[in-house]
């Protein structure tokens, strides 16, 4: 009998009692995009439970926008999520307009979609050198950021900062693209349409990434919905939603005309004369890897959409038009809107008493949602595949925080 | 959500439990008792045409007395209003519930309001209603674990509500 259990390879140490231990991982981790504290409770390398902690970069966002008109908030936007501060200022932009019930100019409505998906590219960039990191492998980071570099080169030219924009802005953007940026934007892209396979070669069908991604941390379509999940991790599950297409009309009405296709599993791959990498036997649909997937195809998509926003933009003759007055009064109610940022939907809501100054703002983050879902996904996985799953929701904590 | 009958239905359904509603505003609403929330919300999860199988958020609005100066063109008394933002994934339809409770349980200062918690109905409005709790200072009867969430556990005070006081000292941390 002994002979048979010492034979057993998955009883390693059978007369070796376990422990319950609590494990502190964070709030300074590097695998946890921020400061995030995670405490689980193990058994072994086996974890029970997955609590996070959050709030360590609460900055009072929403109390001071209740001290500030809506167009000075724009730079505090920057600061939830600052990997795709464009995304931010269009949502918070969009909603102070549907409660003015504004409409901007054709032309700025083009460079909006223009610069809103190239923000994309570079956030889902970061979203996915960084998951390299947080799975121990560093060159996907590099590669990523090289072209993120590119991207950020020809944000600074077009608004001057790098990082916290304050471009898009109530009523429109507050300059126009410089002479040539357009040329210099369509090099950028037919650069970087080879280089998505290089990322394919290091990440996505990489055996060792496959392995530690496929079918872990599997998420179902309805726990998803449940919990308020939104963009990549959403449609990872293989729900089709994306409010660029199913959103209000005063943000689907900015993609009037352009044709895209929400990326998730059963519409298959957008753009179609697209090569992607097959989808390894493993990997299940709700799965890290998937959740990973949706953002590379995203990349793909945002780049076609970035080269028809290049096309009508450079048709549009009309004037961009000027930003709201600094001071502009908003009509009193309330508004709500989300919009598809690269993280997810971010909804902001505005409440006005017909002053200047808002009476309420809120930050519906995408994050923050996506986040809650950790200790139903963790429940009972291994100790090194927290990262992979805590990764794979790709959250900021600018944003969750605020 | 703007379809016909809908209202009609929640009223036949849960008698009572609507208070009123504007269905032409920018994001239709509906008011709700707030005795009767967590049905409603059940309802609308489990029981209505339109499946509302998601929340996206939930605001508390502290409408405190008006600045003086514009007090005499102010629409509102003073009290807390709870706002949930619900979607429904299958329909792609949003609806609005607005709650009104009292800025202070019984008018006594420091006693939290309260009102049923819908974690219950859906699991992720766990965050968000201790979110509210922490920021805005309102009591979930019902919630699993409600615990500040952005704020540190011996934080004082609820920071969005508009007679918030910032601390002088913070474990030694001087504010202000």
């Amino acid at each position: 009998m002994a002979q048979l259990i010492d034979d057993d390879p998955r009883i390693i140490e059978f007369d070796v009692r376990t422990d319950e231990m609590l494990v502190n991982m964070g709030p300074q981790h590097p695998s946890t995009h921020g400061v995030l504290r995670l405490v689980l409770r193990t058994d072994g390398e086996i974890v029970s439970e997955v609590e996070p902690h959050i709030g360590y970069l609460h900055r009072c966002a929403e109390k001071i926008g209740e001290n500030l008109t809506a167009r000075q908030w724009i730079p505090y936007t920057d600061r939830m999520d600052y990997l795709a501060a464009m995304n931010m200022n269009l949502g918070w932009s969009l909603a102070v307009e549907k409660l003015m019930h504004y409409q901007v100019s054709e032309r700025a409505r083009h460079l909006r979609v223009l610069i809103a998906e190239m923000g994309r590219i570079a956030s889902h960039l970061v979203g996915m050198g960084a998951y390299g990191l947080d799975l121990g492998t560093f060159s996907p980071f590099l590669y990523a950021f090289r072209e993120r570099e590119k991207i950020l080169d020809l944000f600074e030219e077009a608004c001057g900062a790098r990082l916290t924009y304050s471009y898009i802005t109530v009523g429109g953007l507050t300059a126009d693209l410089p002479p040539g940026w357009l040329r210099k934007c369509e090099e950028f892209l037919d650069q970087f349409e080879p280089v998505i396979k290089e990322y394919h070669a290091l990440l996505t069908t990489n055996a060792i990434f496959v392995k530690r991604t496929a079918a872990i941390g599997v998420m179902s379509p309805e726990l998803a919905i449940e919990y308020g999940c939104s963009g990549p991790v959403l449609r990872g599950s293989g729900v089709d939603q994306d409010m660029r297409r199913d959103g209000e009309s005063i943000y689907t009405a900015m993609y009037d005309g352009y044709a895209f296709e929400v990326a998730v599993m059963k519409n298959g791959h957008y753009p179609r004369d697209h090569q992607y990498p097959p989808v390894p036997s493993d990997a299940v649909i709700g799965d890290c890897w998937h959740r990973f997937f949706v953002r590379m195809l995203e990349v793909v998509q945002s780049m076609d959409l970035v080269r028809q926003a290049i096309d009508r933009y450079a048709a549009c003759k009309g004037p961009l038009g000027e930003p709201v007055k600094l001071t502009e009064k908003i009509p009193a109610g309330d508004a709500y809107l989300e919009t598809e940022c690269p993280k997810g939907q971010m909804g902001f809501y505005l409440i006005s008493d017909g002053s200047a100054i808002p009476w309420r703002v809120r930050a519906r983050s995408s994050s923050f949602s996506n986040l809650a879902v950790t200790h139903e996904l963790c429940r009972g996985c291994l100790i090194a595949d927290v990262p992979a799953i805590v990764g794979s929701l790709d959250i900021v904590m600018g944003e969750i925080d605020r | 959500m703007r379809g016909p009958g809908f209202l009609e239905q929640l009223e036949a359904a849960l008698p009572g439990a609507v208070s009123g509603s504007r269905l032409d505003a920018l994001d239709p609403w509906i008011e709700i008792e707030p005795s009767r929330l967590v049905d409603v919300c059940r309802w609308l999860r489990e029981k209505s045409q339109v499946r509302f199988d998601s929340i996206e958020c939930i605001t508390a609005v502290d409408w405190f007395e008006p600045d003086p100066k514009k007090a005499a063109k102010a629409t509102w008394q003073p009290h807390t209003e709870l706002v949930y933002h619900l979607w429904s994934t299958a329909s792609r339809v949003s609806i609005v519930l607005k709650v009104k409770l009292p800025r202070w349980k019984g008018d006594v200062p420091g006693q939290l309001p309260e009102v049923g918690s819908v974690a219950g109905v859906w699991r992720g409005a766990n965050w968000h209603e201790r979110e509210v709790y922490d920021l805005s200072g309102v009591w979930f009867t019902g919630h699993p674990d409600l615990r500040r969430i952005l704020c540190p556990e011996d934080w004082e005070g609820h920071p969005l509500r508009k007679d918030y006081e910032q601390p002088l000292e913070y474990h030694g941390i001087r504010g202000r």
